[in-house]
């Protein structure tokens, strides 16, 4: 009891300013794709389609990740693949977060029959592959694109946020404040905006860094079975899927595109893991 | 002048347990009404009537003479305008993510009250005694006491007829208790408490009125003094003889 | 009398922060001592020092003897044997000491058989069941073999601490350890909680620690009171005198406070 009452008391302006590791070395791992992303907006080492050098060469100087089964640098599309992943990253993981949060708002303010409704549809939403609803999206309309993977991915995604959300706006509401906010009079579109929004925030911040790492290995994966962007466009799961037939007599291919998955994948996942700690004060003070 | 009424008022939940029976009551302008009840007296479902955040099952709730009616916006905003509230718990009762002003300037806004805000929630800070600098602070940076005092900074602010405050020393430590009555006592001259507690004691300090419940009913209700000389109800009685006392002076 | 409990110079930190500094008081056996603090004042944590039941972030430093034996620095398993035999403690919330998936009756059959297994016996069932229902008795919980069959979520707050009261008991302790037991309950309830503890600590001749931040809870059940604040023991003495004649300033504070609200209860002529 006391113990609590004097960590309480303590002043919480003693913060540390130290930049806690994870957040330091997810957000150079993130940050390197970002420029690079950009970079190849005005620059690339070659064309995407130039045959620039012999048939699945191994790295060297010219082609620091070697070329493909075309002749292709692997740099070149490895850098594109880059700008891609974080396209349909973000775009899937603003999208899911707009409808996720505005569903699990709306949840967590209906009455109780309507609340019981939506979280057995996010249930079942939740329970539905993601490839599946992949198909079904680029079945509807004209073929795979960027904008189907976004969809796709973003639409899966959402209710993970609307379930998430929806489970920290009813604690929110269950605060004496929200009691209070009401006999200030306060209605609910502003106590949504006031005081419920404003403290799940920082948990769903970490929440959308951790989907944005899922949704660029979702954006792999579809595009890897030839449901993701169409050529030109070099997505990292497509150059590992045409990597495969030569993986033995060329590894590079498909290490190369791996590589810059995976850092990305970390690179956010560090930076979430970093960004909870920097939003929850308890931890910020116990450090 | 009777602010706010309860006339035959029950009160069930959907699962039909029923925590209030026919409950008349008048709160009048000037004099604080005290309310005491302990766990499963209904309390804090009465409480909750009071300030409209629940709707009787049964009987009527009305301000100044008129039912309340939760859709009538107009006239919830003059009834919240009136009527304001101070909880338990300090901790959990103040948006952690808030700094002190808008918590302060929370039912200036909501209310739609013109005044000059910042002005008007630096005079309540005054009001509870706690520095100009408080405003633009954050209540983890405040302790149990202080943050209490905000809770009644936030109350005052909007010059309310009535404040309704639910068992608001109880999670404080004594001296700090003691400070919190005293301001409470000092603001009762420009407004009208209703204390909520299962303290009798604290009640007695602060109100003129009690009332005294027990299991969904009021048992005993007049003059404090009164009913402290002469509990006519054996359950006020047995209230009486259960708190503790202070070894008589040697 | 003798010694039970004899803490000395107790110290208390965490992480470079003392907490608890220079307590230093003593027991005897059958003796009801109240511990007075508000919250940070460390009242709690000489309790769980006592007790051997510090969170591993915290050290302590100095000398408490229970019953001959040194609690400072010693290993939890050679504290095992001790609390129960030699030490019990009911805690503000009984839902806390209580296990939400297990009978009444079996908590309290629990310690009833480590209690006999303790003295090298292995009672049979008819026997644990017997005493169970003895020790609820002794509470006076009412319809005690109802209260064996239910779990701590179906009785009332009260009937929970009681509860407790009777797994403490159960290990027949020399000194009971109450932390805020009645702070959670109705005043109505908490009158008899107190009476309940006061008699049978007289009863079964067991010392007593009662810690509270309430003054005339304290003078209720205690003899003699300690007054904590922010770590450190500012004064003590027997609880009439002392309340009559707090020598310290904060021990007058909060023996006004107290007052006053007596005062608001008196109603003169």
């Amino acid at each position: 009891m006391s113990g609590h009452d004097a960590m309480v008391s303590g002043n919480g302006r003693a913060r540390k300013a130290a930049l806690p590791w994870p957040l330091a070395v997810g957000g150079l791992l993130v940050g390197l794709h970002i420029v690079v992303a950009l970079l190849t907006l005005v620059w690339t080492p070659y064309g995407v389609g130039d045959m620039a050098g012999g048939r699945l060469e191994a790295p060297s100087l010219a082609h620091w990740a070697g070329t493909d089964r075309l002749g292709r640098d692997l740099m070149t599309q490895i850098m594109i693949g880059s700008r891609i992943a974080l396209l349909v990253g973000c775009g899937a993981v603003a999208l899911g977060a707009l409808i996720g949060v505005t569903i699990g708002i709306l949840a967590a303010f209906a009455t109780r029959t309507l609340d019981d409704v939506l979280a057995a549809a996010l249930d079942i939403l939740i329970a539905f592959p993601t490839l599946l609803l992949a198909m079904l999206i680029v079945a509807s309309s004209d073929g795979a694109s960027l904008g189907t993977a976004i969809l796709a991915i973003g639409i899966a995604g959402s209710a993970i946020v609307a379930r998430l959300t929806r489970i920290l706006a009813k604690r929110v509401l269950a605060m004496d404040y929200i009691t209070a906010a009401r006999v200030a009079g306060t209605g609910w579109p502003g106590i949504a905006r006031i005081h419920v929004l404003p403290n799940i925030w920082p948990t769903l911040i970490v929440n959308f860094a951790l989907q944005f790492g899922l949704a660029v290995i979702a954006e792999a994966s579809l595009s890897y079975l030839g449901l993701g962007a169409p050529p030109p466009n070099a997505s990292w799961g497509r150059l590992l899927q045409e990597a495969q037939a030569s993986v033995y007599t060329a590894p590079f291919g498909a290490i190369a595109p791996g590589i810059a998955l995976v850092s990305l994948v970390i690179g956010l996942n560090l930076f979430a893991d970093g960004l909870r700690d920097a939003a929850d004060p308890t931890r910020r003070r116990s450090r | 002048m009777t602010l706010l009424s309860l006339s035959g008022v029950s009160f069930a939940y959907a699962a039909g347990k029923t925590v209030l029976h026919g409950i008349d009551l008048a709160v009048r302008d000037g004099g604080n009404l005290g309310i005491v009840g302990e766990s499963g007296s209904g309390k804090t479902t009465l409480l909750k009537l009071l300030l409209g955040l629940e709707r009787a099952s049964a009987g009527t709730v009305s301000f100044r003479g008129a039912p309340l009616d939760a859709r009538d916006r107009g006239f919830m905003l003059g009834f919240r305008r009136s009527v304001q509230a101070v909880f338990q718990d300090p901790y959990s009762s103040l948006d952690p993510r808030q700094r002190v002003s808008d918590i302060v300037a929370e039912p200036l806004r909501s209310l739609k009250i013109g005044t000059d805000i910042a002005e008007a929630v630096a005079q309540a800070l005054r009001d509870v005694d706690l520095p100009p600098d408080a405003a633009g602070r954050y209540p983890h940076e405040f302790s149990g006491g202080q943050r209490q005092r905000i809770a009644i900074a936030r109350a005052i602010v909007a010059r309310p007829a009535l404040i309704v405050a639910d068992e608001v020393v109880s999670a404080l430590d004594l001296t700090t208790r003691t400070r919190i009555i005293d301001l409470m006592r000092a603001l009762s001259t420009r407004t009208t408490f209703v204390v909520v507690s299962h303290d009798i004691a604290l009640v007695a300090l602060l109100c003129e009125r009690l009332v005294v419940l027990e299991k969904g009913r009021i048992v005993e209700e007049g003059a404090t003094r009164e009913i402290l000389a002469r509990p006519s109800h054996p359950y006020t009685q047995r209230l009486l003889a259960s708190t503790p006392r202070m070894p008589a002076r040697g | 009398m003798s010694t039970l409990l004899s803490v000395e110079n107790l110290e208390i930190r965490t992480a470079g922060r003392v907490l608890v500094s220079g307590v230093s008081f003593s027991i005897t056996a059958g003796e009801r001592v109240g511990l007075i603090g508000e919250s940070g004042s460390g009242k709690s944590l000489t309790a769980l020092a006592v007790l051997g039941l510090l969170p591993d972030s915290m050290r302590a430093s100095g000398s408490v003897l229970m019953d001959g034996r040194q609690i400072v620095g010693a290993r939890d398993r050679d504290l095992v044997p001790l609390r129960g035999r030699s030490v019990a403690a009911v805690f503000q919330e009984p839902m806390t000491a209580l296990d939400p998936l297990m009978r009444i009756g079996g908590q309290v059959g629990e310690v009833v058989r480590r209690r006999a297994a303790r003295d090298g016996r292995k009672p049979g069932r008819a026997e644990v069941d017997a005493q169970v229902t003895a020790l609820l008795e002794r509470v006076a919980l009412p319809e005690p073999g109802r209260v064996a069959r239910a779990f701590p979520h179906e009785i009332s707050g009260g009937q929970r601490q009681r509860a407790a009261i009777a797994m403490a008991l159960a290990c027949r302790p020399k000194l009971l350890i109450a932390d805020e037991p009645t702070t959670a309950l109705d005043v109505t309830t908490q009158a008899e909680i107190l009476k309940l503890m006061e008699g049978l600590v007289r009863d079964e001749g067991m010392g007593l620690l009662f810690i509270s931040h309430d003054l005339p809870v304290v003078a209720t059940v205690a003899e003699r009171a300690l007054v904590m604040r922010r770590g450190e023991l500012i004064e003590e003495g027997a609880v009439e005198p002392l309340f009559d004649r707090p020598a310290h300033p904060y021990t007058e504070g909060l023996v006004a406070a107290a007052r006053a609200f007596d005062a608001a209860l008196e109603t003169a002529p």
